[in-house]
């Protein structure tokens, strides 16, 4: 089973929420963090790195020589990566989205492939739990591609060593989120019950609800704002998976550093349910699909 | 005209909230909401729009079934995985399309389309703090950096219309493409930040971001009080920078208190978190060269 835990936005809680179900997790998982621009994870699971690798894009290289300026390229180019300036030829490689269509259609072979670094993909152990993360190198625009990376990693080592997964996704709901929660199995929002934690969670909820995935709520900071989260979710039949409440207390000890689920046995028990209600949520989804098979 | 940008590497550390109350401190501005994913200074705002536009960008594939031969080409090219055969059918998943139009002039029988996208909304609206530009993306499209440029565009143009002095933005979280579409040429970056160990790290990379971009950057640690030994850090790891820390502010529930009322923090109280912020906006636009 895939879990991916998203949020519609940052700071609701999801590395809290990705590290502690991890940590409280009793069959083999592996945490991986696909919130490449600001990887958090490995800060609360401080894992031991075993392996690592850059990961690239394919750009284009010009051969000037070889270029007799026809501009097909840059007619072919969506992203104004490469570019015909009276009869030169000049290629942005930042630009890029490496889709490789100036190199099809280049009649006089001028272009060749080239690399960009994106960044890199980190992988190790914390404890019994396999790790996987992705870092964007700074500067870099396109976090999708190096995610695809992770991903790939991911699956190599999930077939040398096989068990659930924990994503901890991007926020937002534009194209990294989407595509961080596009091959789950289950979808976990974490959201605060307060009029941007409520707006953001719909945005979410509209973004994800295409995919047909089985989604659950989890409402972190309970009792703290309003109760209209709690009844948008009761509306729209999402299932309520854990409610969090707010706490000085944790809030002080995520600010250690620490695992919340491990800071009290009071949200030690509640995390354990929230892994079984997840779980249950994955049964009862894979049963209706079976059903209807 | 200086450009404020409010920044924080990540959602949640207070970025909203705090660009709500520095909108109502500073006189003469344009505000903007340059979170075009996930945009929430309207809650605050309450705005009212004088003008509505649509936000096209880049096209999508789509395979005309009529005309495909199922040859397979596309999907065989394709970097993106994004073309799929189902029962012999060949079909573009809209969600991983990147809009490359490899597949529209390679396929042999001319049977792929290549609609332009319509990604989101955008508008220009009244608030009771002053004029505003935002925007809504459609949940799961791209293109936010363009839409981001666009916005701070037509800000610009709106300021120079109205002879405001300031354009004042709450941006993106992260460090990826919309950010870097708000932070490319922007006068100051206020980078909002938490006494924890994931605040400290994401202030880490948005401050090199800064630095990649040549955008001069001070910091606020917000909920300071939650951690003294982490706000220690924060504080010496900006000495080192050379990065002044505009402000210290202690947590306060009255920040969510107000953002339920729909209220800035300084409207909605007049302690020692709203004092804090009105000495903070009093740096911010004594650094962003401003008269007030």
């Amino acid at each position: 089973m895939i879990v991916a835990v998203a949020s519609g936005k940052g700071g609701t809680g999801k590395t809290t929420v990705s590290a502690s179900l991890c940590s409280v997790w009793d069959t083999p998982v592996t945490a991986v963090d696909l919130d490449v621009e600001e990887p958090n994870l490995h800060l609360f699971l401080c894992p031991e790195i075993s392996g690592s690798a850059k990961a690239t894009l394919e750009v284009p290289r010009l051969d000037e020589g070889l270029c007799d300026a026809c501009g097909k390229c840059s007619d072919v180019c969506q992203f104004k990566a490469i570019s015909l300036f009276g009869d030169v030829l000049l290629a942005f490689p930042e630009m890029c989205h490496g889709c490789g269509a100036c190199l099809e259609v280049c009649p006089q072979g001028a272009l060749s492939p080239d690399h960009r670094e994106l960044g890199e993909v980190l992988w190790g152990s914390s404890g019994d739990m396999g790790f996987v993360m992705g870092r964007l190198r700074v500067g870099e625009a396109m976090s999708p591609p190096l995610m695809r990376a992770v991903k790939k990693r991911l699956a190599e080592l999930n077939s040398q060593r096989p068990g659930d997964v924990i994503i901890d996704c991007p926020p937002g709901v534009s194209c990294p989120a989407v595509n961080a929660v596009m091959d789950s199995d289950v979808i976990l929002l974490v959201s605060e019950p307060t009029p941007f934690g409520l707006y953001d969670f719909t945005l979410a909820w509209e973004a994800f609800g295409p995919l047909n995935k089985p989604m659950g709520a989890v409402i972190n900071r309970a009792g703290l704002g309003d109760g209209k989260l709690a009844a948008f979710c009761r509306e729209k039949g999402i299932p309520i998976l854990a409610e969090l409440p707010f706490s000085r207390e944790v809030a002080e000890s995520y600010s250690q550093g620490q695992i919340v689920a491990q800071a009290t046995p009071e949200l030690n028990q509640a995390f354990r349910e929230l892994a079984a209600n997840t779980r249950e949520l994955y049964l009862a989804s894979q049963s209706k699909e079976a059903a209807h098979a | 005209m200086p450009e404020v940008l409010v920044i924080s590497g990540k959602g949640g550390t207070g970025k909203t909230s705090l660009t709500g109350a520095f909108a109502q401190l500073a006189t003469s501005k344009v505000i903007c909401d340059l979170d075009v994913d996930a945009p929430d200074l309207h809650l605050l705002l309450h705005p009212e729009a004088l003008e509505e536009h649509e936000f096209r960008s880049g096209n999508q594939a789509e395979i005309d079934p009529e005309r495909c031969v199922a040859c397979g080409l596309c999907a065989e090219k394709c970097r993106f995985d994004a073309i799929r055969e189902v029962d012999g059918a060949f079909a573009v998943d809209p969600f991983k399309c990147e809009g490359c139009k490899l597949c529209v002039v390679l396929c042999p029988e001319q049977a792929v389309d290549f609609p332009q996208r319509y990604c989101g909304d955008w508008q220009i609206s009244g608030t009771r703090l002053g004029p505003m530009v935002h925007a809504q993306l459609f949940p799961g499209e791209e293109n936010s950096g363009r839409l981001v440029a666009l916005l701070r565009g037509r800000a610009r143009e709106l300021a120079d219309e109205q002879g405001l002095e300031l354009i004042l933005s709450d941006g993106p979280p992260g460090i990826g493409c919309p950010v870097i579409s708000s932070l490319s040429g922007t006068d100051l970056a206020v980078i909002v930040t938490e006494p924890t160990p994931s605040g400290r790290h994401d202030l880490e990379r948005v401050v090199e971001l800064c630095t990649h971009f040549k955008v001069p950057a001070g910091v606020i640690v917000n909920k300071h009080d939650l951690n003294a030994e982490q706000t220690r850090a924060i504080s010496d790891y900006c000495a080192q920078q050379g990065l002044e820390v505009l402000a210290l502010l202690p947590y306060d529930p009255a920040m969510t208190e107000a953002m339920v009322k729909g209220l800035v923090i300084t409207e909605y109280s007049d302690n020692g978190l709203a004092s804090a912020l009105k000495e903070a906006w009093q740096r911010i636009a004594d650094k962003a060269g401003l008269g007030a």
